[in-house]
């Protein structure tokens, strides 16, 4: 018997991400009084690999081919599904990011596993298997039953802490055979960010809404985000408008984030904004509407207009940062 | 080329959900329902491929699991500009009962390309698409922007962590997509409305599917401590808080 966890890196580098999984994986292993294996696939060097063993990792399986060079789904999860049947997984643990949303569809029929999706906690019960979750876009949350002898978690990001471990484990090297006449996704090209910090990894964001009035006032909260070491986010309106890029916008239909600060600069907190960040754990808020919904979710905030307060937040960064 | 597009009949997504039977079901008295988000972005885009003759899409039908209550749904993407409907005729009690009954009643239709949004906005799953890839035996493609048809070949915008990737993948194809895919959702104008009324909805009874999950309870989110205000004067204060009491800078 084993949990199972997929872990991603990025040209060879594991980030926050994966030790979480581990860290939370290696918790229900303990739960299931069974062991943790991490799975990683590409070119990953045994000194990275080995810091998965960190976080409670007990196996670290690594496998690699010129067939997983691209995310092709079905590919995917032909590898990780046979995998799974192999180390006798009873739980298969995911992100829920674009790489864990893309493969436990596919990991659910082949190995019969019921998912529990953008999971934050861990399990309420063993036994029925039951997951606690977020529904109507964090409006509510729900208890899941996953009546299925294995289950497939995917793990919402900075949703549990990281826990390191004494460092036993052992790496195997995997050669799965991937049969490449099944890639059916041919990449032409791709574009990368380079040297940004990533919203759905950051854990301070600095949001703006209609209330920064124009896309040229947008120096002193980027400068902001900045001191705090910190990505910048927007509203819906605002990457309608062209104003900032679609990858920023934080909302239902646009990222879901869950960063420890949030902070909202003119922004009125409609229902479907705060369906993308009423998982952070501290939301402030700035706005010139002392009614605006966002104060209620909130726990500090300062009504006023935003391109006054902004500087006196930047001022007062710098200070502390200078020190 | 055929399109197929998956549509899930949700509840407005400015509804402020309350649950019955202790709290084991949604309380839909008085909720509005609407097509799922994403699902209306992909019908949007599959009308505009439709509505451009050089893509050679023929045809944009709607499939949807439900019981004759959501027929409404069904007719507004109708309305918006589909030309046919199969609802299958069951309760969607999970995802991959869905995605199973999906595929079952598409199988032998041909469609070209499958467009599901990427999430439904009450279950929040992320699962129908890529189940319903694997249950057809046919390719699947996640977090998907944008979608054109360029000399008869599916070209794709692929979100990754920190960029995007162009890609393009044979039919027939399960395209899962995000935000980005259309700009606006299409509305329906009146002539669509009085044409949807004629427009042929297949109505189809589900097969034998055991579904894997089952909601045991809702909860609504434990709230938050009022908010604590600081003088718009001194708003550099905020800063100190941040370091100092809250301890998250």
């Amino acid at each position: 018997m084993s949990v199972l966890i997929y872990t991603e890196n990025w040209d060879g580098k594991f980030k926050k991400l994966s030790f979480e999984l581990i860290s939370y994986g290696s918790k229900i292993a303990e739960m299931l009084n069974t062991k943790a294996i991490a799975l990683s696939t590409g070119n990953v060097d045994d000194d990275e690999l080995k810091k998965l063993g960190n976080y409670g990792a007990s196996g670290i399986l690594s496998v690699n081919s010129n067939n997983l060079n691209v995310l092709d789904n079905r590919t995917f999860v032909k590898v990780i599904s046979d995998i799974a049947v192999k180390e006798n997984a009873k739980v298969v643990l995911l992100a829920n990011n674009n790489t864990g949303k893309a493969l436990a569809p596919g990991l659910s029929v082949r190995l019969k596993a019921g998912v529990g999706a953008g999971v934050s906690k861990l399990p309420v019960s063993l036994d029925p298997f039951t997951v606690f979750k977020r529904v109507f876009s964090g409006n509510a949350y729900a208890r899941v039953v996953l009546n299925t002898d294995i289950r497939i978690i995917t793990l919402a990001q900075n949703s549990f802490d990281l826990t390191e471990t004494d460092n036993n484990a052992s790496i195997n090297k995997l050669d799965p055979g991937v049969d490449g006449s099944v890639v059916a996704t041919q990449v032409k090209e791709t574009r990368k960010q380079e040297g940004k910090l990533l919203l759905t990894d950051a854990e301070i964001v600095v949001s703006g809404g209609r209330g920064m009035k124009s896309p040229d006032n947008w120096g002193p909260l980027t400068e902001l985000a900045d001191l705090l070491g910190g990505a910048t986010a927007c509203s819906r309106p605002v990457s309608d408008e062209g104003w900032r890029p679609h990858e920023e916008h934080t909302g239902q239909t646009g990222k879901i984030i869950a960063p420890n600060l949030y902070i909202a600069i003119g922004i009125s907190g409609a229902t479907q904004h705060l369906a993308g960040v009423s998982s952070s754990k501290y939301i402030v808020a700035v706005n010139s509407d002392k009614d605006a919904p966002i104060f209620e979710a909130a726990q500090y905030g300062i009504v006023g207009d935003a391109m006054k307060v902004l500087p006196k937040l930047v001022e007062a960064a710098k200070n502390t940062r200078g020190k | 080329m055929k399109i197929l597009v998956c549509i899930s009949n949700v509840p407005d997504t400015t509804t402020k959900v309350k649950f019955v039977e202790n709290n084991t079901k949604l309380d839909t008295n008085g909720i509005q329902w609407v097509i799922n988000p994403w699902d209306e972005l992909s019908l949007t885009r599959a009308l505009e491929l439709k509505d451009d003759s050089s893509t050679g899409i023929t045809s944009v039908t709607v499939a949807h699991v439900g019981e004759a209550s959501s027929e409404p749904t069904i007719r507004k993407a109708l309305a918006i500009g589909a030309d046919n409907a199969i609802r299958v005729n069951g309760e969607p009690v999970d995802a991959y009962y869905v995605a199973a009954q999906l595929s079952e009643a598409v199988k032998n239709e041909n469609f070209d390309i499958i467009l599901c949004g990427i999430e439904s906005s009450d279950h929040n799953g992320s699962t129908v698409g890529g189940m319903i890839s694997e249950f057809l035996d046919i390719a699947s493609v996640s977090a998907v922007s944008s979608l054109s048809i360029e000399n008869g070949e599916a070209v794709i915008s692929r979100e990754i962590d920190g960029g995007k990737e162009i890609l393009t993948v044979p039919v027939p194809f399960v395209a899962v997509v995000q935000k980005g895919i259309a700009k606006e959702p299409r509305i329906a104008a009146m002539r669509g409305i009085m044409m949807a009324r004629s427009k042929p909805v297949k109505v189809v009874e589900p097969i034998a599917v055991d579904p894997l999950t089952s909601v045991e309870a809702f909860e609504m989110p434990e709230t938050r401590a009022a908010c604590k205000f600081i003088d718009p004067a001194t708003a550099g204060d905020l800063i100190d808080i941040l370091q100092n009491e809250a301890k998250v800078i």
